[in-house]
């Protein structure tokens, strides 16, 4: 990056370290805690909305739906994390494959399971061999937030499922009595009222999910993690900077940022707290309409 | 609607679809100086440099890939790349599995290394990274096994006094021993076949193409070349 970082050898303290810290492979360790926040930032929301499907569906009227709904909370959240993140990447990308290699290759006649090999035509390889490495990169992380969604959107569903059943059931009433659809007091009396009793949950899963991302290294996602442990392994001379076991301070470095993350989460979550609870029926409610 | 949308997506998956096929090279990116990820965050060692020249041989366009080396062999069974070049020994047991190319790399020497002499190498606790031949050789004899992802980690065990001495590929741990304070204990183990390339059993075109190339650099002596530039004059060459 810098001029004067041509030849390592020659420096030494803050030149060497300011070089140090500026090689490529450092500047992929910072652009890889964009990739966890963009991975937070995705994911998020989509487990959301996946929570908000599995919520309404295992309160479904109709029994099939409750029972999709019940079967897929309860199996995501008694299969241990590390397992589904290992399976559901696995098998939604091996499903993708053989859908499209059974959809563009029709006149195959090989198995697709050959001894240990799962085998497509190329042209049903998902991304294409001839992809750049980009779109295998995106296509890996991409794969990665399903996973995640899938996972914390079961948590989600069980939050918001329990959010809906503790809106006071006066306030449904109400809706009932002024003559509401039932489509309408769920739309217009239920959701916007349940965010305040969904919301200690949701925070919790999201500090989870924080803490969870790590778990992107398992998935081939190359991660602040995953360099923190490259950078900081000892180097020997076969590299332009050698240095000793140094994967020390850089997990102090992870650990300052994840604090610092959680920090700066639990001030907007105390806000949202506040703006939620605002004529709320709920204690919290209750005293602010006291104190104005 | 289904409908529609289904033959959207698959419309979506096909275009765009040309078949220049790339060859995808699998490395582990953490064994200096077989292979490792260099300074500017680019594949580099003996590997990178032969395989390089392999694909160029073999009129091939090739792209490197990283993945670890615990779950390298199921991933390029499952076709996320198609050959593994990962300082990975040829044995029996790995042949039953994926296929191999012929060596690139002559049969050598494992060791010990420890911080300290008298390590007691049949009986003490030894560190070796997981699914290597010299994990398996480990539990051969009387010592205690402890396994660890990368050679980076066996190599902190032995400094943070967790094991007695690490057991690997003599020559990656020929740059800890002259750097590092490290010292080599007790004979060295001959271990493997030599180090081949990996691929599917099914991809035996691919097989023919790399082998025809090894054979081309093992008579122009640009083998022996790389094997020296990486391993010193001592090292075994062809």
């Amino acid at each position: 990056m810098f001029t004067s970082c041509t030849d390592p050898s020659t420096l030494d303290g803050l030149n060497w370290l300011a070089c140090y810290l500026t090689t490529g492979k450092h500047v992929l360790f910072y652009k890889s805690f964009f990739v966890v926040l963009t991975l937070l930032a995705v994911t998020a929301p989509l487990a959301l909305g996946v929570g908000f499907l599995g919520a309404v569906v295992s309160r479904s009227k109709h029994a099939p739906l409750r029972w999709i709904g019940t079967l897929y909370t309860s199996m995501v959240r008694g299969v241990p994390d590390i397992v589904f993140f290992l399976f559901v990447p696995l098998a939604m990308d091996q499903g993708f494959e053989w859908v499209r290699h059974k959809t563009l290759c029709r006149d195959w006649s090989e198995p697709i399971r050959q001894g240990n090999d799962f085998l497509v035509c190329s042209a049903a390889k998902l991304p294409l061999g001839s992809a750049p490495q980009s779109v295998h990169e995106i296509y890996g992380f991409a794969l990665a937030v399903l996973a995640f969604a899938v996972v914390f959107g079961a948590f989600a569903a069980n939050v918001l499922a329990g959010a809906m059943k503790a809106v006071p059931r006066a306030q449904m009433e109400t809706a009932e009595a002024y003559g509401m659809s039932p489509r309408q007091s769920f739309w217009r009396i239920m959701v916007p009222q349940m965010w305040i009793y969904a919301l200690p949950g949701l925070s919790n899963l999201w500090m989870v999910l924080i803490k969870a991302t790590p778990l992107l290294f398992l998935l081939g996602v190359e991660d602040i993690v995953y360099w923190a442990r490259e950078l900081g392994g000892a180097k020997t001379s076969h590299f332009t900077y050698p240095h000793p076991d140094w994967r020390l301070w850089y997990f102090l470095g992870l650990l300052v940022f994840y604090l610092g993350f959680t920090k700066l989460s639990e001030i907007v979550l105390a806000r949202i707290t506040t703006r939620l609870s605002r004529g709320q029926a709920t204690m919290a409610g209750e005293q602010m309409r006291k104190d104005t | 609607m289904k409908k529609l949308l289904l033959s959207a997506t698959v419309l979506a998956f096909t275009a765009g679809a040309s078949f220049a096929d790339t060859v995808r090279m699998g490395t582990e990116g953490a064994y200096p100086p077989y292979n490792f990820i260099d300074d500017d965050g680019e594949v580099a060692g003996f590997e990178r440099e032969v395989g390089d020249k392999l694909c160029e041989i073999a009129g091939l366009t090739c792209e490197w890939v990283t993945n670890e080396w615990d779950t390298i062999i199921p991933n390029l069974l499952s076709g996320n790349y198609d050959t593994i070049i990962a300082g990975m020994s040829i044995t029996d047991e790995r042949d039953e599995v994926i296929d191999f190319t012929q060596d690139y790399y002559p049969p050598t020497a494992s060791a010990y290394a420890a911080l300290t002499d008298g390590v007691d190498l049949m009986g003490g606790v030894i560190a070796a990274q997981t699914s290597t031949i010299q994990a398996g050789h480990v539990a051969t004899t009387g010592a205690t096994l402890v396994e660890f992802a990368t050679l980076d980690d066996t190599i902190a065990a032995v400094q943070n006094g967790e094991v007695d001495a690490v057991f690997a590929d003599k020559d990656a741990l020929a740059p800890f021993v002259a750097e590092q304070g490290f010292t080599f204990l007790g004979d060295d183990v001959p271990l493997g076949d030599g180090i081949g390339m990996g691929l599917r059993e099914s991809d035996a075109e691919l097989k023919t193409k790399f082998n025809a190339a090894i054979d081309a650099m093992k008579a122009d002596g640009s083998l022996n070349a790389l094997l020296i530039k990486y391993f010193g004059e001592e090292t075994a060459t062809y």
